[in-house]
């Protein structure tokens, strides 16, 4: 009875759906107050049902109720409470009502938060959000319904994906998801402000935190997404140019280039067109980044779902969000967006020459990630990709991309003076130069550790310097506006990446070894004792636990406990062992025995050291901090004002200070 | 020419030389890095002759993994319904190698051998990737072979 309740929920939300995505529009259009009122309740109403919806499958997983097919498929009696709530969204049809129900949580949080914008243009927006909200939910009832019964009902159910039982996959899907969904926000935005025709010139600076937040749980769920492949699949990497990994890259990237666009447009009006194209777009790539994990078009190392014929809906779904967004863009964009002109030596410069090299980075993603699907249609074979291709590229890409970094804060709106930029150029400079000479005598030849460490402390000194210098020339309460506090974190994050990267790519020692028990191996400077394995077992699986013990001149460091597990389907796992630290990780796994029927015998072992490899992390939650910090900017939350002011007072840099300077 | 006519020629030649050198190295980096998905029988009628690096895919061969005693070498047979080729591979297999488990190997011939230097095993129980199903598919095509066995259930 009561899953039930939940596909009825569904098809209430989406009749709600519906009015909300088509009532309010048309209130607007017609300047019919009655029918714009409905917006908020809509949004409210279809808000309820899906949660109801969410709550009554997880409910679902949490009795074991296996007469639902897809409780019955993804999780069992033996699986513990936690991962049969993760289950909900492991895999295609909970995942796509995550996806929706992420869509209401932001949909509820803009007409909550949203009061002060006016009524008609919050109506274009909700309405927008409600028309994405009915072609998910439509796919959700008639192609992968949640709810289905299977009878006879199973006495136990399958299990889910012994990868995914792992507390990095808790958060991981609904954080991306956030990031993903949250780009509809900026879309419905942009799509608002073509429909009105420019009647509100404000709509960049509303849209700005909500894009800001959006990017940042994006941010969050690729870092959490790349710890969880780092600690979980085994091999110790912690990036595989892997097609569902680009997926989420590519928003990613558009997206950087969009907080930054929309700085623009909102400060000086310029690049307006521009602002909203990249909105379509980084809407429009996770909308491909769900088709292309969801669909089972490419081959993927963890496209877990795949089947093609949903993939035809969401590309015929695709097609009209995409050709129909680029139609009103082209319709009505000459209307909305007239740019005002700046001098080729500006802050607009420098966020248009970064907006390109990162906007390339993604279509060059993205062609590298389609490439197997062109190469299919041109009958070119079966062709694939490789990760060169993309760490070739992307770093071409990149490397302007950070040279061009900390110029960033000290051009000036409209037009820079010269002077300023070589002050922080040589500073910068040579503080990079002198930090990569040091560390080309620890770093023995390793040509990348010294490039990784030069930019990082070009970018860190660079952005430092600012630090000073707002410091020093800023009244107090006035140094560190959100918006720029966010913008200096962010930035940061780049330069600790940046170490992370370059540091961990280039000192890692990795090793597949042989180990009898009692024999040691040393790697990178640590020894590895290998002192057996003994049986152990957990809620839903067996596993071989090996001891490792790792010391350091003799003195014991610690013991490491890999796992080798087999999970009650019967399904082979590998747990690694990392023992963390901010400067290295030590990170153990055990292969297979070498003679299958000895496990107390001689066992292959991967053991890796890994200089800096936390900073990756590291550097990708210091751009989600500065993400979210720069979203609580006081000024995105004013009444309304207008859109396009000269750089006065509150501004990021006021021109009379900059002067004196 | 007036200024402005100078300046939209600037850019526009800036644009063009921006857009050949990005095309050049995208297809530079395209055709390095481009890499081909083969069976064993294709392998040996001598379709991956023209290309140093491929990807090898077919199904393990049951009772033909053999793992030297002292040292992380492996070798195995991929088969395909009517080739079969000999792989050699050092290191850790993936947590799904098995027998009669569907491969894709990557690496070059060395005689009659393929040396692989990385090996990817299906990812779960039912799920065979589309491409090596689709090259297997092709290399039955011709020779009447009943394909049931090749299919994978979907859930």
């Amino acid at each position: 009875m009561i899953p039930e309740l939940g596909q009825f929920a569904l098809v209430l939300a989406l009749l709600l759906a519906i009015a909300q995505g088509v009532l309010p529009i048309v209130g607007a259009w017609r300047n019919n107050a009655a029918l714009i009122a409905v917006a908020r309740p809509a949004a409210a109403g279809q808000g309820v049902f899906v949660f109801a919806a969410m709550a009554i499958l997880i409910y679902a997983f949490l009795t074991y109720d296996f007469s639902v097919a897809y409780v019955a498929d993804n999780s069992n009696l033996a699986l513990p409470w936690y991962y049969r709530v993760t289950a909900v969204w492991g895999a295609h049809e909970g995942s796509m009502l995550l996806w929706v129900f992420i869509l209401n949580v932001w949909s509820v949080a803009l007409a909550a938060f949203s009061r002060h914008l006016p009524p008609a243009f919050l109506a274009r927006v909700l309405g927008v959000l409600g028309l994405i909200g009915v072609g998910f939910l439509a796919f959700i009832l008639f192609t992968s319904n949640p709810f289905l019964r299977e009878l006879p009902m199973p006495a136990d159910g399958g299990d889910l994906n012994p990868v995914l039982q792992d507390p990095g996959m808790t958060f991981h899907p609904p954080v991306l998801y956030m990031g993903y969904v949250g780009f509809s926000v900026a879309f419905a935005f942009s799509i608002a402000a073509l429909l009105g025709g420019g009647m509100e010139q404000a709509w960049v600076r509303w849209a700005r935190p909500w894009t800001n937040v959006a990017w940042a749980f994006l941010t969050l769920g690729i870092v959490a997404g790349s710890w969880w492949a780092y600690a979980e699949l085994g091999w110790g990497g912690w990036w595989f140019w892997d097609p569902v990994e680009n997926a989420s890259f590519m928003p990613w990237l558009v997206g950087v280039a969009l907080i930054h666009a929309q700085a623009v447009t909102e400060k000086r009006g310029s690049l307006p067109a521009w602002t909203i194209l990249l909105s379509l777009f980084a809407f429009s790539l996770s909308l491909l980044g769900t088709f292309l994990v969801r669909s089972g078009v490419l081959t993927s190392v963890h496209a877990f779902a795949s089947d093609p014929r949903r993939g035809l809906y969401i590309l015929a779904f695709l097609v009209i969000v995409i050709g129909g967004s680029l139609l009103l863009y082209a319709i009505r964009a000459p209307k909305v967006a007239t740019g005002k002109p700046f001098a080729p030596l500006s802050r607009e410069t420098g966020v248009m020459v970064a907006n390109l090299l990162f906007t390339t980075a993604a279509a060059m993603v993205l062609l590298g990630t389609l490439f197997p699907l062109i190469g299919d249609a041109l009958n070119l074979g079966r062709v694939s990709v490789g990760p060169p291709y993309f760490g070739f590229l992307f770093v071409l890409l990149m490397a302007p991309a950070v040279l061009l970094l900390p110029f960033g804060p000290y051009l000036r709106w409209g037009r820079a003076e010269g002077s300023q930029l070589t002050t922080m150029a040589l500073r910068a400079g040579i503080a990079a130069i002198i930090c990569a000479i040091v560390a080309a005598f620890f770093a023995q030849g390793h040509l990348r550790a010294i490039a990784g460490i030069g930019g990082a402390v070009w970018v860190a000194a660079g952005t430092l310097s600012y630090v000073i210098k707002r410091w020093r020339e800023m009244p107090r309460g006035r140094r560190y506006p959100a918006e720029m506090a966010g913008m200096l974190l962010a930035h940061t994050g780049v330069a600790i990446f940046l170490i992370g990267v370059m540091l961990s790519e280039s000192l890692s020692v990795e090793r597949d070894v042989r180990l009898e028990p009692g024999q040691t191996e040393s790697v990178g400077g640590y020894d590895f004792r290998f002192d057996g394995v003994e049986e152990t077992t957990g809620p839903n699986w067996r596993a071989d636990e090996g001891i490792v013990t790792i010391l350091r001149e003799g003195k014991t460091l610690a013991t490491m406990h890999p796992q080798k597990r087999t999970y009650s389907r019967g399904q082979v796992q590998t747990e690694s062992a990392i023992d963390a630290g901010l400067f290295r990780d030590i990170y153990v796994a055990l292969g297979e025995p070498m003679e299958a029927t000895n496990v107390q015998g001689a066992w292959a072992l991967r053991l890796y050291h890994k200089p800096f490899v936390r900073w990756i992390w590291l550097g990708g939650l210091f751009m989600m901090a500065g993400g979210f910090v720069a979203a609580a900017e006081r000024r995105f939350r004013a009444k309304r004002a207008p859109a396009v002011e000269p750089a006065t007072t509150t501004k990021v840099t006021p021109p009379v200070k900059e002067s004196l300077a | 020419m007036n200024p402005t006519r100078k300046r939209r020629l600037a850019i526009v030649i800036s644009v063009v030389a921006a857009a050949i050198v990005a095309v050049g190295l995208t297809v530079f980096a395209l055709q390095r890095n481009m890499s081909y998905l083969f069976t064993p029988s294709q392998v040996q009628e001598g379709q991956a002759t023209q290309y140093k690096s491929f990807r090898l895919g077919g199904m393990v061969k049951a009772g033909s993994i053999q793992r030297a005693t002292s040292t992380l070498r492996v070798s195995f047979i991929v088969i395909d319904a009517d080739g079969a080729m000999p792989v050699e591979y050092t290191g850790i297999l993936p947590d799904l190698f098995r027998d009669n488990q569907s491969v894709i190997a990557t690496g070059r011939m060395d005689g009659a051998r393929f040396i692989a230097s990385e090996v990817l095993a299906k990812h779960d129980e039912n799920y065979m990737p589309k491409e090596l199903k689709d090259a297997m598919a092709k290399a039955h095509q011709n020779k009447k072979i009943d394909d049931t066995a090749m299919k994978d259930t979907p859930k």
